[in-house]
């Protein structure tokens, strides 16, 4: 993009006052129509009882940290990748692996991924490390989070970064939309998951406790989008009441960093995949 | 294993958060009031003071942060992990055990942090003050990784050796319960930072994220400017009050609640639970008959009608009914040139012309002019979004009226009526062996609490 160079009058200083100004002018305009918080609307809402959500199935295969999978529309298979540059699509319900092959490393695929997509996407300054596509009537849009704290929502005819979101402390991993497409959430390195709300304009709701250390790589909703499940680099998953704020559960079980988690398409049941080889079933 | 020398700036951003809030815990841990009590603990005929149990460690998290044990014993088997506790019996096994094992605090000045990253120099040292120490009877991959150090640094090797002997000296001078305290924490501090083969390496990072925030943008009138820009259109933006949005939240989680199999379990049974499959089998893409649930689900909004193969179908037969079926036809026909290739954008966009838009077209559909002239000019240059205006309006127009005529219809009340509400399957391999069906209290449980509520009320 050429430099237009300094208009008369200008100098970098005034420009960057100026454009410091605006951005405080934006958050005070969020502000203004901010008259409730999340969790009280959630008061009259029934506490959510204990959940027991096990683990399921365990599939093993991988030689290496498995960094990537998704379900397939089917309900039960899914597909997976790893470090040890296999892709291996499973029946997850009978644990049978009915493809592998090897291939690109994780590391290419998702590169090269993230790198066409948002090829004329201007507006991250650092690294994208996930994007979403919304679900909704229009299906233009996308959000996408990345390394320099930031949570963009595009349009992909324009190119245009429609809205942007800078809360988190640190890098964002992972970006997921609520299921009717007015919100999402994202999970960062700051150890905190939040909640955007894309009509107010601003973050709702930031899931976070004192003990939890470790950063989040991953989030999904479940169905009803009333829960939120995130992994950590701690080995857990932390399930939130999307609502309210609290944790509702966590699940024990991994033996290493949890790097993806992702609902099944007719929800019925939860995928992780970890650096420890493994992915596992819970419902 | 090769010896590591990360890169600068790579790792430090993205170690630190989690660091920090380890030692933040430790921290207050140590805190002389509300921390951990601390005692003497005997180590053979030597007594090291300010040692703590694992027990100890596990009981003050679950009090500060009112959490169950599973989860203080996560947590303390993390800060053992990472060095910042470290044990005095099998200093090689950095768990943390939930009994009378002795622990110790690390010195902040081993902490990974402090001394990030670790150097190959003072790597060398300590090798070579082992060496020193026991005679050359050190373990075998330390006995390689020092005689690779040899090599690489071999032109600093007098200084490493004198280096060691110096340390070696000084510590003599200590007592015997402070020599043995400074050798665990430098151990513990080696092991975590130059783990041995095969052992598990908690500094793993994975994939580097080359951030320089610095370096990718230069914070020129142009950066500014585009930021000025996105400011002024953002402050431009129609936002919607709090009140407003966050209840939509609300009342969507509460529409959807029962169709959420983890909130509340799904008829007649998870098959991740209970290992059937009938819940499948009956919700299939197309089935003679479908659920209640599935039907009724059609009627939340017009995109879960769409959505659903099935309800597709049955809008497709009431509007044809209505004679107004190409709209859905156009709709699905835009729908096809949006998410297909490339390669047959062109061929299939000539086709929905000719069948939808020509003048006299078999299956013209009501477009407003403008959106007309708009897309014929489009047509001109076909590409992936050149029906997206037209394709809006037919959505809307069938969302507006078809849709709730629809659901208004004797067509959807008669599959609703007839759908299937499937009998919760409670069957067992033994009698004594009830497996668990749902995460949450099943939909069967639900509908009679609810009828028990009402009965009452």
């Amino acid at each position: 993009m050429a430099c237009q160079g300094l208009q008369k009058g200008e100098t970098l200083a005034s420009l960057k006052t100026e454009s410091d100004g605006l951005k405080k002018k934006l958050e005070v305009e969020r502000g203004k129509l901010n008259d409730v918080e999340l969790h009280q609307v959630a008061e009259k809402t029934e506490v959510l009882g204990a959940l027991s959500i096990k683990t399921r199935r365990v599939l093993k295969g991988h030689g290496a940290k498995v960094l990537c999978m998704d379900w397939c529309k089917d309900k039960r298979r899914l597909v997976s990748s790893s470090q040890d540059g296999k892709v291996i699509v499973w029946d997850a319900f009978t644990l049978n692996k009915m493809l592998t092959s090897s291939g690109d490393g994780t590391c290419a695929l998702w590169d090269v991924e993230s790198g066409q997509l948002l090829q004329s996407f201007h507006g991250h300054t650092a690294d994208v490390l996930s994007l979403d596509l919304a679900p909704s009537e229009t299906g233009n849009t996308f959000v996408s989070g990345g390394c320099d704290r930031k949570a963009n929502v595009w349009d992909m005819r324009s190119g245009q970064n429609i809205q942007s979101f800078e809360s988190h402390e640190s890098d964002i991993n992972c970006v997921k939309y609520y299921p009717s497409g007015d919100a999402f959430a994202s999970a960062s390195d700051d150890a905190t998951c939040r909640f955007y709300d894309l009509r107010a304009d601003r973050e709702v709701a930031v899931y976070q406790k004192d003990s939890i250390v470790f950063g989040a790589s991953t989030v999904d909703f479940s169905l009803s989008g009333r829960l939120l499940f995130a992994g950590y680099n701690d080995y857990t998953i932390n399930a939130w009441d999307v609502l309210k704020g609290n944790r509702v559960s966590i699940l024990f079980g991994h033996e290493n960093r949890v790097s993806r988690v992702k609902l099944s398409p007719d929800g019925t049941a939860i995928c992780s995949a970890s650096w420890d080889n493994t992915l596992r079933i819970w419902a | 294993m090769t010896i590591n020398t990360l890169a600068k700036g790579g790792w430090h951003r993205d170690q630190m958060a989690c660091f920090r809030k380890m030692e933040k815990v430790i921290v207050a841990m140590q805190d002389p009031d509300m921390g951990m009590k601390m005692r003497n603990q005997r180590l053979l005929i030597t007594v090291i003071p300010h040692a703590m149990t694992g027990r100890d460690v596990i009981n003050w998290l679950m009090q500060k942060y009112n959490m169950c044990e599973e989860e203080a014993l996560h947590l303390g088997g993390m800060l053992v992990r990472y060095g910042y506790i470290y044990p005095l019996k099998e200093p090689r096994s950095l768990v943390l055990r939930a009994d009378e094992s002795p622990y110790r605090f690390q010195t902040p000045y081993f902490w990974t942090s402090t001394r990030w990253p670790a150097t190959e120099l003072d790597y060398a040292i300590y090798l070579a003050k082992k060496n020193i120490r026991k005679q050359g009877e050190l373990m075998e991959y330390e006995k390689e990784r020092y005689s690779v150090l040899h090599k690489r640094i071999n032109h600093t090797w007098d200084f490493v050796v004198m280096q060691a002997r110096e340390q070696l000296r000084a510590s003599k001078q200590r007592r015997k319960a402070d020599r043995i305290v400074l050798e665990c924490q430098e151990q513990a501090y080696w092991l975590i930072n130059r783990p041995p083969p095969g052992a598990y390496n908690i500094l793993d990072m994975g994939l580097e994220r080359p951030n320089n925030f610095s370096t990718r943008v230069t914070l020129n009138s142009d950066y500014y400017k585009r930021e000025i820009e996105f400011c002024r259109r953002a402050l431009g933006r129609n936002r919607v009050k709090s009140s407003i949005c966050l209840e939509g939240f609300v009342k969507y989680s509460e529409q959807y609640l029962s169709h959420d199999p983890i909130m509340q379990g799904c008829l007649p049974s998870n098959p991740w639970i209970s290992d059937d499959t009938a819940h499948w089998t009956m919700n299939t893409e197309v089935v003679p008959i479908p659920s209640r649930l599935r039907v009724e689900r059609w009627s939340f909004s017009f995109m879960e009608l769409l959505n659903d193969a099935m309800g597709r179908r049955e809008f497709m037969t009431y509007l044809e009914k209505e004679f107004s079926a190409e709209n859905l036809c156009f709709w699905q026909a835009c729908e096809d040139i949006r998410h297909g290739e490339n390669s047959r954008i062109v061929e299939k966009v000539e086709e929905v012309y000719k069948n939808f838009l020509a003048p006299g077209a078999a299956r013209w559909v009501n477009i407003d002019s403008k959106t007309m002239d708009k897309t014929l000019k489009g047509i001109q240059h076909p590409h992936r979004f050149v029906m997206d205006d037209a394709q809006m309006h037919i959505y809307f127009l069938m969302k507006k009226d078809s849709f709730p005529r629809y659901l208004k219809s004797d067509l959807y009340k008669n599959m609703l009526a007839k759908a299937i509400v499937p009998q919760e399957v409670k069957k067992s391999v033994f009698p004594f062996m009830r497996r668990q069906r749902h995460s949450s209290p099943s939909p069967a449980q639900a509908v009679a609490q609810a009828s028990e509520e009402e009965g009452r009320a």
